[in-house]
Parts: C-alpha cells; structure tokens; sequence
C-alpha cells in the first residue's frame, strides 16, 4: 500500500520526463563550415530585476556591435539574447540554454560578476569560450580556461582610486561599502590594501560601516565619518546617488570618491548638485579616444541612441567584437579554436582602449578617472596599470 | 556619541520611523479585518511614487495636482486589487489569501518593470522641500518636518474616521466578527473596500513622501520598506493602528541609532532589528499595544 | 486480488522510471537535464513545505533560510581546499574547514542533519507562537540567518559567495532524493505518527484533551521537512556550483509557498506536480522575451514579460482552483482507473446512450 502511493507520485514524473524526452532537438554537430547557415553567439545579460541597468546598457552596446558586424567568415550571425534576471540559478540555466539549446560557439556576458560566476561554471564545464564585458571581480576568470573579460579588475581599480585620494591630499577617508554586494565588498577591501601600502599604515582610513541592499537611509552610516575628507563608496550608482545627496544635506563638504558602478546619467539625475566635484575610476572616456576605432564608434553611438556612450555600453562593444575577432584569427567555428584565439589576443584595436588578454585571461588595459563637472562626467586622467 | 551627534541620529530615526508607520497603518488595517497579510503593500507604495513621477513628467501637473492624481490612482489600483483578488477568496482557506497577496506582489512589480522600465528613476522635489534647515546644531532638510507632520496629522485623521464615523464603528465591528457584522445589515463588501481604500491612499502618501526623502525611485523599491513596515506594524501589535504607529517610530530609531552606535556592527543591522521582533514575539505575543486593543480594525 | 494488481504496476513504474532515469542521465542534453533536475529539487521544496503547513498547519515561511544553511555546509565540505584558498582571498577561512574534502552523500546528510539541528532549535520558542506569528518568526529567522551569512567572511565568504563547488548533482541524486524525501513523509503521514499530527492541524485544542503531545509533534515535523530542505539546498548548491546569500532571499520562499499551494495542500503528488510545471513553464515562456513574428506581424521581445504571465497565472490557479491542482487527494492506481473508467464510459454516452455501469 505504502509502495504503491509513494510510485503513484512517480508516475507523474514519467510523463513529464517523457514528454521532454519527446522534445529533444536533434543534436547539431558544430564544426563544418560549409554546411553551416549561420552560428549563433549567445549574450546574457540581467535585463529585469534589481541589476537592469547595467544590462540595458550593455546590450546598447552589444547591439550596436551586432548591427555592424552580422556575419563572421562569410557566415551570417544570429544572435541571442538571454534574460539572467540577475539571479545566480537563471545565469547558470541561461548560458545551459544558450550552449545547448541555441548551440552558441562563443558567448558574451554578464553585467555583475556573481551571475558571471554562475554562467563560468556551466561554460567551463561545456568547453565554450566567453568574453566578459563588464564583470570585475577577480574570481570570474581564476581558474576558469574558458572565460575571458574585455574589462580590468577591481584590485587595479581599488588601487587607482587610492592613488588618486593620496596625491590629492586627503588624509582622512570614510569607506562605506554595501556589504551584499561581492563588488562592493571586494573593492572596500583593495582600496584599504592599496591606501596602507601607500601611506604605511591604517590610520587615514576614520570609518569603515557598512549598508545593505535596498537601503536608503545612509544617515547614521555618515555621521560616523567624523572629520574625514573623502567618502569612498564603491556602491552601484542608484545607492551612491542618494548617499551623495544625504551626506551634503548633514553637512559633509569633503570628496566623493567611487567607482566604475557610478557610471550611469542616474548618478547626475538623482544626485544632481550634491554629484558635483566627485570623482570615479572608470573604463572609457568618449572624450580620451585612445584608439582609432573610439571616434567612429561614438559617432555611430550618438546616431543610434543621442547620447554619449556610457562604459558598459563601450564594454559590451568591444566584448562583442573580441569574439569576432577571435573567430577570424581562429579561422574556424570550433569552440577549442576560438577559445584559443581568444587567450591570444593582443592589441586589440578596441573602443575602450588597446585590448591584450594576460595569462589568466583578463584585459590588461588603463583606468580613467572621471569628474563630475557641470552634470556630465569629464575626463581627468589615465592611469596605467 | 555626543549629545548633539545624539539629536541627530533621533531626528533622522523620527524622520525614517514615520515613514515606516504610514505603510504599517496599511498593512495593519487589511490584516485587523480580514487576517490577510498583504504583501502587495509595499509594492502600491512603489506605485504611488511612479504615478506621482509621471503625473510631474508626463502630464506636466504642478506637483500638488500629482500627488493627488498619485494618491487617486494608487488608491484605485489597491481597490482593484481587493475586489479582483482578494474578494473571491474570502471564503477560502486563508493560505489562498496570502498565497493570493505574493501573486499579486511579483505581478505589480514584474508589470511595473516591464512598464516603468528597470532602471532607477530621479524624482524631483518641490523646491520648498529642498531647503537646508538648521536647528541649533542639527541640520535637516525641510521635508523632515513636512514627513513627521504629514504622518501625525493623517494618524490624528485616521483615528477620528476610525472611533467617530459610522464605517469607522463598521471597521472595527468587522476585525471582530465578520459573519455577525454582516448580519447586522453592514453592507461588508463596502466597508471592506473603504479600508483598501485607506491603507492604499496611505501606502500612496508613504510613496510620494519615501520618493521625497529618498529620490530615486525603481520597480523594486517598495520591498524592503514593505517589509519593514510589515515588521513595524507586527512590533506594535498587528492589527493595532496606534501600535503600527509607535511600531514605525521605533523601528526607525533602532535602526538609525544601532549603526550610528556601533558602526563596526553596521552590517548586521538586519539581524538585529529581526532579532528584537522575534524576541518581542517570543515575550510578548501580540506586540507592544497588542492587549490594550483601543482601535482594533 | 486489487492489492496484487496494484503491487505489480507500482513495480513496473518503478522500473521504467527508474530506466526512463538513467536514458535521461545518459543521453538527454545538458539543457534538459538541468530543467529536471531543478524540478527535483524545488519538488523537495515544495514537498517539505507540504509537510509543515499542508499536513501539520504550522505556517513556517523559514524555507529560504534553512535552504541557506543546507546549501552552504554542503558546498564548504564539499569544495576541494585549493578551491576554498581560491574563494577566501579576502579573509581566509576558518582553519578546521580549509582541508577538508568530504564526499557527497556524507555532505549533504551532515548538511541535512545540521539544518535539521538549527531548525528545531528555532522551532524550540517559535512553535510556542501560533499562525501567523509563527510565520512572521520564522520570516525573520530566515533573514536573520541571511543577515549572519553576508556578515561572516571567514565563513561563508560574504557576499562574494561560493564557486567552484564540484557539481555532483545529477538527475540520480535529485530524484533519489525526492524519491527518499517522499517515501519518508508518506510514511509519517500514514502512521499513527500522521494522523496525530492531522488531529493537529484540524484542531489543536481538541487533539490536546486526546491525548495528543502537541509539541513533540510538531517538532518531528518541522526536523524532518528541514533535514530535507537541507539536503535540497545541498543538491542546488552541487547545480549551480556557484552560492551566495542572495540566492536564499525570503522570496524563494514565496515561491515555495505558491507552488506548494498551486499543487494542493495536502497533496505531495500536487507538490511535485506543480514544482516541475512551475521549473518547466518558466523556461518554457522564455521565447516571449525574445522578438518572434506571427504572421507579418513582428512582435518585438519585451524583457520581464514572463514573470509578469507566471504571477498572472499563479493567480488564476488560485481565484479559480480552490484547492489546487490536486485538492488534497494523492495519486493511485485505484484513482486513475476510476477516472479511465469514467472518461470511457462518458464517451459511451455518446455513442451508446449512457451505460449504467
């Protein structure tokens, strides 16, 4: 009796598991370039949730690439986006979907680096090759073969805004970091590292407090800063915003200091006066074109969508044509071979700069520090790693 | 901590707190009556701050006709909300009610993404709300005295509605009995939706005043403070409109005076202000105005 | 002579499931079997939570936060020390956990066990709290337990979170375990044990005056829905190979609780059923984000616009099914003959004019 009731909820299972059965698709053998009609590169970026930003503005980016780049080796491209939602279990059924299901030979993604993560391990295990635009945490490529990043990564980051803060005279930061962020976390943590390496002890740095997702009263979190000149924030722009406005409402007259996640016609919108005079490590400049290609690009940008393109957008670009490029160089849609022209790029003209892939699979590239200035964002300076 | 720095943080709580208490009013009214929570709150304070973005924006209001648009629609949407919804299951097992609540709470907010769009929005005050105010040493905005008074005046409203008028008497028949009440020739549906109508009038007021203070405005913004709230009005004894109030209040000052106290603590915050609910749970059942019961609705 | 009948086709399912199992591990593609094995696991999910509010009445919303626990005690045993010293980069971990490498079966049942342990400490004062202040208690656990995996870096890594947890998930491990998780609470259930626990649910004073201990009960339920619940994060931690605190937001248990009310409270066969049509139609309403065209006409891809239909749907089940996709009856033989028998004899209506039968 017993038996016979549990397998009675086993029945149910059969007919499901039979009815996808039913539906596998005839396995495709990707290789053969003459029988082939098109390839499919895939692209999964968060486009709902709490992280849309980031992936509407990659996307820009991305599609602007795929409009003037449709076809790689005489094949045309098809391709495809995947909504990640911005969730860990959707990134990784999002990039299965899109080795599987869409066949993509190489794939392109993911704003923030914990569904980056996710993805990495489904596209490690699956043997095809990705280019990260934008995500910068460290541990998107340690130890990955088959991930790749068009971006730098957050130590060098920690380090630029450090070294900025020291050769302006400030003695006295407050870090205020979102502690359920990995990145904003990972960045507090580089920019402390880098601040005592370079001012040999801990003393500079007056208040470390933290926030969580979703807050916005940071209030009690600035009136621990005491006498400091600089708030260092590495928060995403929505969060730094309000931060901003609050802290210059109680009285705070010092510096703002952030990172690539302020990068967003938000931070201006909503911060508006108080966002003035603060200061950012970011990618790209449209205004210090530092190769070629960036002139055009911005032109093509501005006719698409009247507006300067923001870094993500800029990312999103060239990760998309590191992966063509790594198909032509390759010569093959084989996912081993592109995977390969990919570890092996060097100088690649891209718009946010000259492009190399170092051993562990990260761009090695400069940092710009931006300014807020009359609401739009001025070029300051070019570090270099 | 310094006396000043002290008066501070309390005038930042106060400020917070209230905010807090206009949604847990919402919160508390629905649950007093039909024992439902309704996790969908949080999110018409959402909708009451877009509406409000638009009404300026869009249809070019002057800021006082917006928030009235704001606060009509978000009203109407709550009501909505209650007949579509919540009415048809009445009868139900009460999990269908919640179950109903969640359904209704990932609907608004997926609509509100693929509708508003998924990136934040800049909501512009009124001028006269961005004046820098100094008192002795405390330095606030001028809508920190605009949120404390708006909230005391529609608790003080609220309360007379509740104790003086012939709904009000009906509301607080109905949280007792239901069945009887109907009965008793209360015309139930009507009395019922008159309180979706008020907690969503609330929950469009807390919107419009949270946008004010905080102005930035997202699909997913009326979460936490609903959940909050929610702990608010559970901390001053659910059910209980006076106690959502001093629940709002309280919650907010805890929560402002344990990071500024112990900033190296800052990032359990969380832990901490779910911690005391429980505790108070585990102590004291029915919150902190539970067995008093003045205005039960 | 019925017993008998039933006793050989609950065999022969057994069976081809278990056949239908293994063709899957071996020849279904990767996309697929990862569906499936989502499916498993949020049936576990879903199950559990069956057993605590369906059969026992105790509304637990803690789902999120025991899962949190299960998940990440089985990816710290079970991730290799070279990965771990690659996770911690901030702070290192813990000394005792950084060398330690467990095999599977003892990571999830030590992840179980320990969820279990946490759990029934929680239920300890809570379950003196009746309904909904229950439900609020264990919200607040769940988050509170979230709260504490963000903040303890040497532990769980913070929010950075987990990766490279080995991925030793397969259909056999998930099924197998929900294959266990139900046999184990059909049994509760079916026992002397379960019935009492129904007396609970139906009515908490008078099951008292019979006699029955109330506390006890309602404890072994709540151990052992959260032994499982543990084990289900464990076997999604070993999915995904990637964790972090978000993942265990409290609205993973608002799903939990609406597909377990989509499926029937009282019904594990409803559970199960729902978890996987849930974990199907979500994957399956993705080409309506994407642009497709119906005839000339180009219908542009709109992001977002699946979860608004899944919650439009989770409604509907709800304003029109009162009680679910199963009501709180269970799947059998005897049922679904019963309803062949009837489908046949309708359609002799038909044709024959109506047979009494």
């Amino acid at each position: 009796m017993l038996l016979k009731r549990i397998l009675n909820v086993g029945f149910a299972l059969i007919m499901i598991s039979a009815v996808l059965l039913g539906c596998t698709p005839e396995a495709e053998e990707p290789g053969e370039i003459e029988e082939i009609e098109e390839v499919v590169i895939g692209v999964y970026e968060p486009m709902t949730g709490a992280q849309a930003a980031g992936g509407v503005q990659t996307m820009q980016g991305v599609d602007l690439a795929y409009a003037q780049k449709d076809e790689v080796l005489g094949v045309p491209i098809r391709m495809v986006l995947v909504d990640n939602r911005g969730d860990k279990a959707e990134s990784a059924t999002a990039m299965t979907r899109l080795i599987e299901q869409e066949n993509a030979i190489a794939v392109v993604g993911s704003y923030g680096s914990s569904n980056s993560m996710a993805g990495g391990e489904v596209s490690e295990a699956a043997g095809v090759p990705v280019m990260g635009c934008s995500p910068t945490n460290p541990l998107v490529t340690e130890g990955k073969e088959y991930y790749f990043r068009a971006c730098f990564i957050d130590p060098f980051q920690g380090r630029v805004m450090a070294k900025y803060a020291t050769e302006h005279d400030i003695e006295k930061v407050a870090i205020i970091q979102n502690i359920s962020q990995d990145y904003s976390v990972g960045l507090a943590a580089f920019f402390k590292q880098s601040w005592v390496e370079l001012t040999g002890s801990e003393e500079g740095i007056v208040s470390e407090t933290s926030y969580q997702d979703g807050d916005q009263d940071f209030t009690a979190q600035l009136s621990d800063i005491g006498d400091a000149q600089a708030i260092f924030a590495p928060g995403y722009y929505g969060d730094a915003a309000l931060l901003m406005k609050q802290a210059r409402e109680m009285g705070f007259t010092g510096l703002f200091m952030g990172t690539d996640a302020w990068e967003a016609p938000e931070l201006v919108d909503i911060g508006g006066d108080s966002a003035e005079g603060a200061v950012f490590s970011s990618h790209y400049s449209a205004e210090a074109a530092t190769t070629p290609a960036s002139a055009p690009f911005v032109e093509a940008f501005r006719a698409e969508y009247g507006e300067a393109p923001s870094a993500m957008a800029a990312l999103g670009y060239d990760a998309y044509m590191l992966v063509i490029d790594a198909i032509e160089r390759a010569g093959s849609f084989d996912r081993e071979a592109i995977r390969d022209a990919m570890a092996a790029t060097e100088n690649f003209e891209g718009v946010t700069g000259y492009i190399t892939i170092n051993e562990i699979g990260d761009a090695v590239k400069d940092a710009v520090v931006l300014e807020v200035q009359n609401g739009e964002f001025k070029y300051l300076s070019t570090v270099s790693p | 901590m310094t006396f000043d720095s002290f008066l501070q943080n309390l005038a930042n709580g106060i400020s917070l707190g209230s905010l807090y208490a206009l949604i847990a009013i919402g919160y508390t009214m629905v649950y007093g009556i039909l024992r439902l929570i309704n996790f969908a709150h949080g999110d018409l304070v959402m909708l009451g701050s877009y509406f409000a973005f638009y009404g300026v924006s869009m249809f070019f209001l002057p800021w006082w006709a917006a928030f009235i648009f704001a606060i009509a629609v978000t009203a109407g949407v709550g009501v909505v909300m209650e007949k579509v919804a919540y009415r048809p299951l009445r009868e139900f097992p009460r999990i269908n009610l919640f179950t109903a609540a969640v359904a209704v709470s990932f609907l608004l907010e997926n609509l509100a993404i693929v509708i508003f769009g998924g990136r934040p929005k800049a909501f512009s005050r009124p001028p006269f709300l961005d004046k820098m105010l100094n008192i002795g040493s405390i330095t606030f905005v001028s809508y920190t005295p605009i949120i404390i008074g708006v909230s005391l005046v529609l608790f003080v409203g609220l309360i007379l509605i509740i104790n003086h008028t012939k709904a009000g008497t009906a509301m607080r028949a109905l949280s007792k009995d239901i069945e009887t009440t109907g009965l008793m020739g209360v015309n139930t549906n009507k009395i019922i939706m008159f309180a979706f109508l008020l907690g969503s009038c609330l929950a469009a007021v807390g919107g419009i005043l949270w946008a004010i203070k905080f102005p930035q405005i997202n699909p997913l913004m009326g979460v936490m403070p609903g959940l909050k709230a929610f702990v608010a009005a559970v901390l001053g004894g659910i059910g209980n409109v006076g106690g959502a109030m001093i629940g709002g209040l309280l919650l907010g000052i805890v929560e402002i005076m344990l990071v500024a106290f112990f900033p190296s603590l800052s990032g359990y915050r969380d832990a901490f202000s779910f911690s005391i609910l429980i505790l108070l749970l585990l102590f004291r059942p029915t919150g902190i105005m539970g067995e008093v019961q003045p205005e039960k609705v | 002579m019925k017993m008998k009948r039933n006793t050989i086709l609950t065999i022969i399912a057994l069976l081809v499931i278990i056949v239908l199992l293994f063709l899957a591990e071996k020849s279904l593609n990767p996309y697929y079997k990862r569906i499936l094995n989502l499916c498993a696991i949020y049936s576990i999910f879903s199950v559990t939570f069956n057993l605590i509010f369906g059969y026992t009445g105790q509304f637990s919303l803690g789902h999120a936060g025991f899962a949190a626990i299960g998940a990440y005690i089985a990816a710290l045993l079970t991730l290799s020390p070279a990965q771990k010293a690659v996770n911690f980069f901030l702070k290192p971990i813990i000394s005792p956990l950084a060398n330690v490498e467990f095999p599977f079966l003892f990571a999830l049942i030590v992840g179980g066990l320990l969820t279990a342990v946490l759990s029934m400490l929680i239920a300890w004062p809570a379950l003196r709290l009746r309904g909904d202040y229950l439900a609020i208690a264990t919200l607040g656990f769940s988050e509170i337990i979230r709260s504490l995996m963000v903040n303890m870096q040497s532990l769980t890594n913070g929010a950075l979170g987990l990766k490279g947890i080995p991925g030793y998930t397969n259909l056999f491990w998930s099924w197998g375990c929900l294959a266990v998780c139900i046999f184990i609470i059909k049994r509760l259930v079916d026992s002397s044990y379960g019935r009492a626990i129904s007396a609970v649910r139906d009515d908490e004073v008078a099951a008292e005056a019979l006699g029955v201990n109330l506390f006890k009960h309602k404890m072994m339920a709540f151990g052992v829905s959260s032994f499982f619940v543990g084990v289900a994060g464990g076997l999604m931690a070993n999915l995904i190979s990637t964790i972090d605190p978000k993942v265990f937001l409290f609205t993973l248990t608002y799903q939990i609780v609406g597909v377990t009310v989509m499926g029937g409270m009282g019904s594990l066969t409803g559970s199960v059923i729902s978890a996987s049509l849930y974990t199907i139609f979500l994957e399956a309403l993705r080409p309506l984000e994407s642009q497709f065209t119906i005839g000339s006409l180009t219908v542009p891809g709109i992001p977002g616009m699946r979860m608004v239909i899944f919650s439009v749907l989770l409604l509907m089940v709800i304003l029109f099914s009162r009680k679910g996709l199963m009501g709180n009856t269970e799947f059998s033989w005897d049922g679904l003959f019963r309803l062949f028998n009837r489908l046949r004899s309708k359609k002799g209506e038909g044709s024959t004019g109506g047979d009494e039968s």
